[in-house]
C-alpha cells in the first residue's frame, strides 16, 4: 500500500516541470518517433535493412551493447573513490550514479533485442522455460550478470528514494551490502562482455588477454564523463552539493584511467606490429584500410584524436580545473570511447572475415535510425527517473506534499 | 485491497488483450503452440513425428505438392567423414550450386553454404590472398588452385559451445544441426566458426515453388525463415538414407569423398590410411571431420 503510494507520487511528479524540461521531453519524442520508423522497417523485412552480412555479422548495434554495458559499470564504480575520499554527497553520487546504471543497463538489453533474427524467442534463453546454455556460452553469463546487475541497482535506489520520500532512515544494514555487492558486479559485467569477444580462437584480433582490461581501462574514462557533466548540471539547477575538489578528483581518476588504456593499447600494438605476423592484418585494416577499403580508418582516427586530446586537457592541472576545457574533454573522450566501442572494436574482428575476404561494413540509415531510438529511450528514462529523484531528494517532494491535495 | 484487486484485473485485462490482439493478426492456435514448442533435443519422438507431419501439411497447402519430411535419427555406428582432393578440385564452383538445389537454400538473398576459395600456387593456402568471387572465363586459371570450404563438422565445434540457446548441437553421427524452430538468430556461432560456415537468414528466404526439393530432413533442408542461421548437414537428408551428399555426386572431377569413418572398408578410411592429410586452422583445435588431400 505504501509503496503504490510511493508509485503514485513518483508518477505524479514527472507530469510538473518547466518549459525546458517540456521541450527537451518533446525533443526526445521526435527522435524516437523519427529512429521507430526506421525501426519498424528492420522488423517488417529484417536485419536485411541493416549493412551486416555474413561476412560482418556482428557490427554497430552490438557495438553499441558494448559502449553502454561500460557506461553502465562505470557508474557505480564511481562510488569506491566517493566512499574512500569520503565525498560528502555520497548517498547522491549512489543514487544518480544507479539510476545512470539502470538506464544503460536497459538500453544494453534494447540493443540486443534488436540485434537478434527472432528477438520474440528472447525466453529461449531463461533457464527453466527455455534451454539456457549455462556455463557453457558466454552470453548466458553475460545475460546473467546483467540481469542481476540491474536487480541489485533497481532495488537499492528504489528503497533508497522510497525512504526519503516517507522521511525514514534507511536501513544501513541492507544497503551497504548491496552497494558493495554492485561494485564486484560492475566489474563483473564488463568482464563477461570482454570476454564475450575475446575467448573466440576464430577472431584473432579480440584474442588478446589484454581486452578485458582495456575495457574496463574505457569504461572508465566515458561512464565518469557523463557523471561529471550530469553533476554540473545538478549543482547549477538544484540543491544538490558537490565540492569542486570532487569534481576535479573524478577527473584526476579518469587521466589514470586514460593512462592504463593508452599504456595497454601501445603495449598491444607493440606485440602486433613488432612481430608482425599475419594477424597484423585486422590492426593494419582498422588504422590504415587495406587497398582501397579505407572507410573504417576515419572511425579509428578520429577517436584516437579525441581520445588524445582529452588526455591533454585532463592531464595539464590547469585546463583539468577550468570547467570550460574540462567539459570539453569530458564530451571528447565520451565520443572518443562511444566511437571505438561502436566501431573500432567490432569491425576488425571481422574484416578480414575468417576465409581472408574483405566486406567493407558501416552502419546503415536503419541501424543509425535505432540506434537513435534506444539512446532516446534511454535518455528519456534516466530524464524521467532524475526528475523523481531530484524532486524527493532536494526539493522535499514527500509523503507530505502528497497529502496536502 | 481494493487497489490490489483493480491491479489484477489490470494483469487480466492486459493479457486478454495481448491473446485477443494475436488472434485478430490471424495467429490461429497453431502458431501459438509453434511458438510455445520445445527445444527439438527435449521433444519425444511420438512429438517429432506429429510436428513433422503436421509440417508435411502445412507446405501442401501453401505450396501445393507432396512434400516428406523426416525425422530420422542418427544410424549406429556411424561418424561421417568427408575427404576433398585439392589436386583435382577444378573449381567450377558446381557443387556450391547442386547444395543450393538440394538444401533449399535461399535464392534471394543469396546464400550458398560452400565458399570455394581460389589460392595462389606460389603462396599455397593462405587466405589473406585467397578470393572468393574469382570470374574468369574458364577454370582452372593458370598459376592457382581452388579451396571449397564448407561446414568442417568439428569434432569440437565453437558454435555449439557459444550457443547461448543450445539451438545447435552435433549429432551421434557427427553432423552439427540447427534447431530453426530454435535458434534466436544472435549469430554468436557465426563469430565463433573460424571458417565462415554458417550463415544468416538477413531477409525471408526466397526458393521458387518449382525448384523446391521436396525431400527434406527437420534438422537439414526444410525451409527456412527470417532471421536464423543454417549451415551445411552433410545433405543429412541424403546421407543418413544411405545416399551421397549432393556436393559429392555432381562433383564432375571427382575431387569429394564421403563416408563413415568407422567403417575400416569405407573410401574415407582408405584415404586417411593412405594419402597425406591436412585439415583447416589445425591450430585452433576444432578438429574437423572434413580432411583436404592431395590424390596425384
Amino acid at each position: 500500500m505504501n509503496f503504490f503510494r510511493f508509485l503514485k507520487g513518483s508518477f505524479a511528479i514527472i507530469f510538473k516541470g518547466n518549459k525546458t524540461y517540456y521541450l527537451w521531453l518533446a525533443f526526445l519524442f521526435l527522435l524516437i518517433l523519427w529512429g521507430g520508423l526506421g525501426y519498424t522497417g528492420q522488423l517488417r523485412d529484417g536485419l536485411i535493412r541493416s549493412h551486416m552480412r555474413d561476412s560482418v555479422s556482428w557490427a554497430f548495434y552490438i557495438g553499441n551493447f558494448t559502449f553502454l554495458v561500460g557506461v553502465a559499470a562505470a557508474a557505480v564504480m564511481l562510488v569506491i573513490p566517493a566512499y574512500i575520499y569520503n565525498w560528502k554527497p555520497i548517498k547522491e553520487i549512489v543514487i544518480f550514479g544507479e539510476l545512470l546504471a539502470v538506464c544503460a543497463v536497459i538500453m544494453c538489453i534494447s540493443f540486443i533485442v534488436v540485434d537478434i533474427g527472432n528477438p520474440l524467442r528472447f525466453w529461449h534463453m531463461l533457464p527453466i522455460v527455455g534451454t539456457m546454455n549455462f556455463p557453457s556460452s558466454l552470453l548466458g553469463w553475460d545475460f546473467f550478470v546483467l540481469s542481476s546487475y540491474f536487480l541489485v541497482n533497481a532495488v537499492v535506489v528504489t528503497y533508497l528514494l522510497y525512504c526519503v520520500f516517507y522521511k525514514k532512515e534507511y536501513n544501513k544494514k541492507f544497503v551497504l551490502p548491496l552497494v558493495l555487492f554492485s561494485i564486484p558486479l560492475a566489474v563483473g559485467i564488463h568482464t563477461v562482455t570482454a570476454f564475450l569477444y575475446n575467448a573466440l580462437p576464430a577472431r584473432v584480433f579480440w584474442n588478446s588477454a589484454l581486452l578485458a582490461p582495456r575495457f574496463l581501462a574505457s569504461a572508465f574514462c566515458s561512464g565518469p564523463a557523463i557523471l561529471l557533466i550530469l553533476f554540473q548540471i545538478l549543482r547549477k539547477t538544484t540543491k544538490f552539493e558537490i565540492k569542486d575538489e570532487a569534481i576535479w578528483r573524478i577527473a584526476e581518476l579518469m587521466v589514470y584511467a586514460m593512462f592504463i588504456y593508452l599504456y595497454f593499447t601501445v603495449a598491444e600494438l607493440f606485440k602486433e606490429f613488432y612481430s608482425g605476423t599475419e594477424h597484423i592484418l585486422y590492426w593494419k585494416y582498422l588504422l590504415f584500410g587495406i587497398g582501397e577499403d579505407k572507410q573504417i580508418v576515419l572511425f579509428s582516427w578520429g577517436s584516437i584524436i579525441m581520445g588524445f586530446i582529452a588526455f591533454v586537457l585532463f592531464l595539464i592541472p590547469k585546463t583539468r580545473k577550468n570547467f570550460v576545457t574540462l567539459n570539453i574533454g569530458a564530451v571528447l573522450i565520451y565520443a572518443s570511447v562511444y566511437v571505438e566501442k561502436g566501431i573500432a572494436l567490432i569491425i576488425p574482428g571481422f574484416t578480414p572475415d575468417v576465409l581472408g575476404q574483405i566486406y567493407v561494413y558501416t552502419p546503415s540509415w536503419t541501424e543509425i535510425r535505432t540506434a537513435v531510438m534506444i539512446f532516446s529511450l534511454g535518455s528519456l528514462l534516466f530524464t524521467l527517473l532524475a526528475k523523481i529523484a531530484i524532486a524527493i531528494i532536494f526539493d522535499s517532494y514527500n509523503i507530505d506534499s502528497l497529502r496536502k491535495k | 485491497m481494493k487497489k490490489d484487486n483493480s491491479r489484477r484485473s489490470f494483469l487480466k485485462n492486459i493479457s486478454i488483450a495481448t491473446f485477443s490482439t494475436l488472434a485478430l493478426s490471424g495467429c490461429d492456435m497453431k502458431e501459438i503452440d509453434k511458438f510455445l514448442q520445445k527445444n527439438f533435443r527435449l521433444l519425444t519422438k511420438k512429438e517429432k513425428d506429429s510436428i513433422v507431419k503436421s509440417m508435411d501439411a502445412e507446405y501442401k497447402e501453401k505450396y501445393g505438392k507432396e512434400f516428406h519430411i523426416s525425422d530420422k535419427a542418427a544410424l549406429e555406428g556411424t561418424l561421417f567423414g568427408y575427404a576433398l582432393d585439392l589436386s583435382r578440385c577444378i573449381g567450377c564452383r558446381r557443387c556450391v550450386y547442386a547444395c543450393v538445389k538440394e538444401n533449399n537454400q535461399s535464392r534471394d538473398p543469396q546464400i550458398q553454404w560452400i565458399q570455394v576459395l581460389q589460392m595462389e600456387k606460389e603462396k599455397g593456402i593462405d587466405f589473406a590472398h585467397s578470393d572468393v568471387h574469382y570470374n574468369p572465363e574458364e577454370v582452372p586459371e593458370k598459376g592457382h588452385f581452388y579451396v571449397p570450404i564448407a561446414c568442417q563438422q568439428c569434432r569440437n565445434p565453437q558454435c555449439v559451445a557459444v550457443c547461448p540457446v543450445k539451438a545447435t548441437w552435433q549429432e551421434p553421427d557427427g553432423i552439427v544441426v540447427v534447431d530453426y524452430n530454435w535458434c534466436i538468430g544472435c549469430r554468436y556461432c557465426m563469430a565463433a566458426c573460424p571458417y565462415g560456415a554458417r550463415h544468416f537468414n538477413w531477409g525471408v528466404p526466397e526458393v521458387p515453388v518449382e525448384e523446391i526439393n521436396p525431400e527434406m530432413h527437420y534438422l537439414g533442408n526444410r525451409l527456412r525463415t527470417k532471421g536464423v542461421v543454417e549451415k551445411c548437414t552433410f545433405c543429412i537428408q541424403r546421407t543418413r538414407e544411405g545416399k551421397y551428399p549432393s556436393c559429392v555426386e555432381i562433383c564432375p572431377v571427382g575431387a569429394r569423398k564421403f563416408g563413415n569413418l568407422l567403417d575400416p572398408e569405407s573410401e574415407v578410411r582408405y584415404i586417411l590410411e593412405n594419402k597425406r592429410i591436412l585439415v583447416l586452422k589445425e591450430e585452433l583445435n576444432t578438429q574437423p571431420k572434413f580432411y583436404y588431400f592431395f590424390g596425384i
